[in-house]
């Protein structure tokens, strides 16, 4: 094959043109994904609105989370309704006190408790059981039956133990929720990293002489990243129902400050006297389940390497 | 098979006597003990009490009488029902919990995994959202919302099932039992499905299957299912244990007499030996499901390898 | 009221007794009973055991005077009646009893009850190798050598009760208590069958081996599920019996319960969910039925610390209570605003009503923030500490409710602590709280049961409130003839003088009962026999 002259021009010219179309990255691509999902976005900007809500709502109150009105507490059932007229958007619980703070403040501590747990058992969770998965034999071994031990451990007495050590802090929650939130999320990488581990590119990898860490991290967590944040997402209620146990044992939330936990477990009680004690705090968690949801959904869709 | 199994009995034993150790000296940690009451005893009584139960003598003492018992395969006393042991106490109410467990299972395994399914095959579509819709509410209903609201329907507004009660599991004292039960796991099993099916949708081999044109069917159940099954099974071992030890909510509204309240009421009232006995019974049933797991896997994609 | 005071005026006559009418159903003429005379009730959590001598809690003490029968049981007021004893004689200085027992009285499997089933069980009871938990109930009437038995210093033998023959039961005491008869209907002084017993050892109560004497005998015992009793045939008073059988259903939460009730499977419930009370008598006011109860529902303050130990600080802090929104609107169940430690409710004493309980509550808060300025303690320098209390709901609304008050009225800092039970009881054990939420039920009708408590070195006086006056008041009430005034003392010394506990409620029963049900009699111990109940047609 003889080359031209101009031929080598034509393609030199080429090459200056393709240089000048800009690369995608993986994470741009991911970003565009994201964006052109609608239920993702939307769920995106409820979540923010909450959070929003929850922590500057409250100042739009006559009420703080703490007062008791005196006047309805003579007869919540009545007096307690919810009520435009004496402040009480969302009505009173029990002693009086306005559900309306009371579910925003609440807000506060469970969003945090639910991304908290979620982002504990996300971390944690996927580089356990990738790690345990990946590399087995008797590392795979030691570390499932040390998961084994943390599964079946009276989880009670840690929460009391702490609790006598160390006094409240909101900080133990932390601890407590996050001590036992990963355990499931590291079964499931696990499992599917031994399926993993036998595809072709993982081998290759190997192969090459890549190292153990960075398999792990570059190979192996991306690709079950899909599972990983559809279970975080089911964890995200859990942990939020999980506080409201805590606080019950001691440790926790203290009254007067709640919980969604807290408020949905005092509203079931009263569910047929009372229903908007439980119907409020509870609409709440249901949206924002089902936003953490879709946003899930949203990022998996996203980061799917597969998907392209 | 056999080296397998055989291993795993083998790893079992340290791993439940590093359980019951650790247990043991946390919960006799813990604050109070099972003869504490609003009545503080005079210290003479107390003294007997303690000398019965041996809880006068050093913990470590007490840590290996309890294991003595425990190699003749006995539990001990309780130390909150004195008139019942706990080996008979476990064996009233495990029954009982595992009857709720194995039939919410069933039911939850099957419902949990066609919605998944089906959601996965119509993505974004109005399917999709009502059938997870559903699902989630099972989700963000707990059960202690969701045992009063049957009842209230089921038993108050309309007389068709009754309230509570076991009646040595008679069928209509074990509906709403098992609607409590099962409710949340469909909810989490069918979202496991649907993520993990679309994710198997998209996979090289389906496309593959696709491109040969085999009917649609045939590419679900013979090809896309056993992967999909992969994190389902992943999250069922836990599940199985955690569903057929019951739960103190369906327990005590139902009033069946299952294990489930024996959890949270062992160790509220320090109940030492009710307390070791639950979490022996807990760890034996993890280990042995995470074994069949762990066989399962390798039933479904037999490249794993440990 | 007047029978018991006769039964302690009239110790030494004595046997007068016996002309007195016995319990039973009482079946008004023209009411019509239904065919079918079953009874289901609420039972409260699963009791710990249904062996008479080791029960304690309420579970198993109301289970256990459906199966058994002790010398005196009590009728709709609290008063003494009798029981397997159909009258006693006591000695000139009230220091020995003696109990005829009736000669028909069997036990579930055909037996006669006799005066040495008594001495076993009561030997029993403070035998430490029984280690009853209420060992100390034999210890409050000074029966001989009851203490020094517990303390494993003589032989359980020599404990000062014999049978002087089959059906005569002789009990002597260290020193005269005058209501000893009052603690005979307690389950501690419950009879046990000795042959039973024997045979079966710790196992005897076991739903196949058990054997009762009381109207009802065990038949099926599912742990947390339920416990059905069917009628004893052997009972002597069985023909005035009405109700064929009881199942008693362990429920701990009241709003389960209170389902339970509302669909119709059960006719007398053990509690009720406070919350729900408004409506419930609106919508059912014929079956809310609340009665007062021996006990008392207060504040402990941590005498030990500053500025607890200052009566200012105390006595602020408990005028500052408004009890009446408390009892009307935060529990809201028919409870009565307490300003003394002795509810009134119990019996051959009323104590006198305290000065600061007849002042307005705009005088107290007054009285209280002068007092607490006094104390050192203003805006500059808030006092500030937790109240402690263990989780509950009631415990917690009225915990928050006070700590506003507290806030309002005085502008102090409350942080509220909650702790799960074990660990509650060990704080305050320790003395490590500042106040916290207590109560007390009265062990036998008699206002020492409460009183006893402020003593300094009782057991569970956890605030460790000490005042020599007040311990040499109630140690000389114990063999008075008539103590009363003595406990009035007592009482203007701890509250009205030092504030010892800030009394905030007295307790009382609510419970659920269906319009069918006849013969529900509670008293203020709560001794309620099913034998006393029948099934109206409906």
């Amino acid at each position: 094959m003889i080359t031209t002259q101009d031929k080598i021009q034509a393609i030199e010219q080429f090459a200056e043109q393709v240089t000048e179309v800009e690369g995608r990255s993986l994470w741009q691509d991911a970003r565009r994904r994201f964006f052109s999902n609608h239920a993702a976005v939307i769920s995106l900007i409820l979540l923010t609105l909450i959070t929003v809500v929850s922590l500057l709502g409250p100042l739009f109150s006559q009420w703080n989370y703490d007062d008791i009105d005196w006047e309805a507490l003579s007869d919540i059932s009545v007096l307690g309704r919810p009520n435009i007229e004496n402040g009480h958007y969302f009505g009173t619980d029990t002693l009086g006190r306005d559900i309306f703070v009371r579910t925003l403040q609440g807000g506060q501590i469970s969003l945090l408790v639910g991304i908290m747990g979620s982002a504990v058992a996300i971390v944690i969770g996927t580089l356990y059981g990738a790690a345990s998965g990946y590399i087995g034999g008797r590392v795979d071994s030691v570390m499932m039956r040390f998961l084994e031990i943390l599964n079946s451990f009276p989880f009670m007495f840690f929460v009391i133990i702490l609790m006598t050590l160390f006094g409240r802090h909101i900080f133990l929650i932390f601890v407590a929720i996050g001590a036992i939130s990963w355990l499931d999320m590291a079964r499931i990488v696990r499992g599917q990293t031994l399926s993993l581990k036998n595809k072709e590119y993982i081998e290759a990898a190997y192969a090459c002489g890549v190292s153990t860490p960075k398999i792990i991290l570059r190979h192996i967590v991306p690709n079950v990243l899909g599972i990983v944040v559809v279970y975080a997402t089911l964890l995200v209620p859990n942990m939020i129902l999980l506080e409201s146990f805590i606080s019950f044992l001691g440790l926790g939330v203290q009254e007067p400050m709640t919980s969604w936990g807290a408020l949905i477990s005092e509203g079931a009680q009263n569910m047929e006297i009372a229903v908007w004690q439980l119907a409020w705090p509870l609409a709440f968690l249901v949206v924002t389940l089902f936003c953490f949801n879709f946003l899930g959904d949203g990022l998996r869709d996203a980061l799917d390497p597969k998907d392209r | 098979m056999f080296t397998f199994i055989s291993k795993r009995i083998l790893e079992a034993i340290p791993t439940l006597l590093v359980l019951i150790t650790i247990s043991f000296f946390l919960m006799h940690a813990a604050p109070g003990s099972p003869f504490s009451s609003e009545r503080a005893l005079p210290a003479e009584v107390l003294a007997n009490i303690n000398a019965k139960y041996h809880l006068d003598e050093p913990v470590i003492n007490q840590y290996f009488y309890y294991l003595g018992g425990l190699l003749q395969g006995d539990l001990g006393p309780s130390f909150r029902y004195k008139d019942f042991t706990i080996n008979e106490l476990i064996a009233q109410s495990f029954p009982v919990s595992a009857e709720i467990g194995i039939w919410s299972f069933l039911v939850a395994l099957i419902l949990g995994v066609g919605c998944g399914i089906i959601a996965a095959l119509r993505q974004n579509s109005w399917v999709d959202y009502s059938v997870m819709a559903f699902a989630n509410l099972g989700i963000v209903l707990p059960n202690f919302v969701l045992a009063p609201l049957c009842i209230l329907f089921f038993s108050i507004y309309n007389h068709w099932l009754p309230p509570g009660g076991w009646n040595g599991g008679a069928w209509p004292y074990l509906i709403m039992p098992v609607i409590a039960m099962s409710t949340s796991y469909i909810a989490q099993i069918a979202r496991i499905t649907r993520g993990s099916m679309i994710e198997t949708m998209h996979s090289n081999f389906i496309r593959t299957a696709h491109a040969k044109g085999l009917p649609k069917h045939r590419i679900i159940f013979q090809h896309a299912l056993r992967p999909t099954m992969l994190p389902v099974i992943s999250y069922l071992g836990p599940a199985f244990v955690g569903i057929v030890t019951g739960s103190v909510i369906v327990d005590v509204y139902f009033g069946t007499g299952g294990i489930g309240q024996h959890f949270i009421n062992g160790a509220l009232n320090r109940d030492y030996s009710m307390v070791m006995g639950v979490t022996i019974l807990v760890g034996t049933l993890t280990i042995l499901f995470n074994a069949v797991v762990d066989i399962l896997y390798a039933v479904i994609d037999p490249k794993i390898r440990y | 009221m007047t029978i018991s005071k006769t039964l302690i005026a009239s110790a030494v006559l004595a046997a007068s007794i016996s002309a007195l009418q016995v319990q039973a159903a009482d079946v008004p003429a023209g009411v019509v009973l239904a065919d079918k005379q079953e009874l289901v009730r609420g039972g409260g959590s699963e009791p710990a055991t249904l062996d008479p001598q080791k029960i304690e809690g309420t579970p198993g003490s109301i289970r256990s005077k459906d199966l058994f029968e002790g010398l005196y049981n009590q009728d709709g007021d609290g008063n003494q009646i009798p029981g397997v004893a159909t009258s006693y004689d006591v000695n000139a200085d009230n220091t020995q009893y003696t109990f005829h027992l009736r000669k028909d009285a069997k036990w579930s499997n055909g037996e006669p009850v006799t005066a040495e089933d008594f001495v076993f069980a009561f030997t029993r009871s403070v035998d430490p190798a029984t280690a009853s938990p209420y060992a100390w109930f034999m210890e409050i009437p000074s029966i001989v050598n009851a203490s020094k038995i517990i303390a494993g210093e003589a032989d359980p033998s020599t404990l000062g009760v014999k049978a002087l023959d089959d059906h005569t039961f002789q009990v002597t005491l260290e020193r005269p208590v005058p209501y000893f008869v009052k603690m005979t209907s307690h389950q501690n002084m419950f009879p046990v069958p000795k042959k039973v017993v024997e045979k079966w050892g710790d196992d005897w109560t076991k739903p196949e081996h058990m054997v009762s004497n009381g109207a009802y005998k065990m038949d099926e015992w599912i742990v947390n599920e339920k416990m059905v009793f069917t009628r004893n045939q052997h009972y002597w008073n069985d023909a005035k019996t009405v109700i064929n059988k009881v199942t008693y259903l362990p429920i701990e939460s009241p709003n389960a319960e209170l389902k339970r009730f509302q669909a119709g499977q059960m006719d007398l419930s053990y509690e009720l969910p406070n919350d729900h009370y408004k409506q419930l008598l609106r919508e059912i006011p014929d079956e809310v039925v609340v009665t007062p109860k021996l006990g008392t529902y207060y504040y402990q303050f941590n005498t030990t610390k500053a500025p607890y130990n200052d009566v200012r600080v105390r006595k602020a802090l408990s005028y500052a209570i408004d009890r009446n929104v408390i009892t009307k609107y935060v529990t809201g169940v028919g409870e009565i605003p307490a300003y003394s430690f002795t509810p009134e409710v119990v019996n051959d004493f009323n104590p006198e009503t305290p000065d600061y309980a007849t002042w307005t509550q705009k005088q107290r808060n007054q009285k209280a923030q002068a007092l607490l300025e006094e104390a050192g303690f203003d805006k500059s320098n808030p006092l500030s500490f937790k109240l402690l209390y263990n989780t509950n709901e009631n415990h917690k609304k009225i915990a928050i409710a006070i700590a506003s008050m507290w806030k309002k009225t005085l502008g102090v800092q409350v942080t509220l602590e909650n702790q799960e039970w074990k660990t509650y009881l060990e704080t305050k054990k320790h003395q490590q709280f500042d106040v916290a939420r207590a109560g007390w039920i009265g062990d036998y009708n008699e206002a020492s049961t409460m009183l006893d408590l402020l003593t300094t070195t009782h057991g569970n006086n956890d605030g460790k409130y000490s005042n020599a006056n007040y311990d040499k008041l109630l140690h000389e009430a114990r063999t008075m003839q008539n103590p009363a005034e003595n406990y009035n003392k007592a009482e203007a010394i701890a509250i009205e003088q030092d504030m010892a506990v800030a009394p905030i409620y007295q307790y009382t029963e609510k419970r659920l009962v269906k319009s069918y049900l006849g013969g529900y009699m509670p008293n203020p111990e709560d001794n309620v026999y099913v034998r006393d109940m029948y099934i109206i047609k409906h």
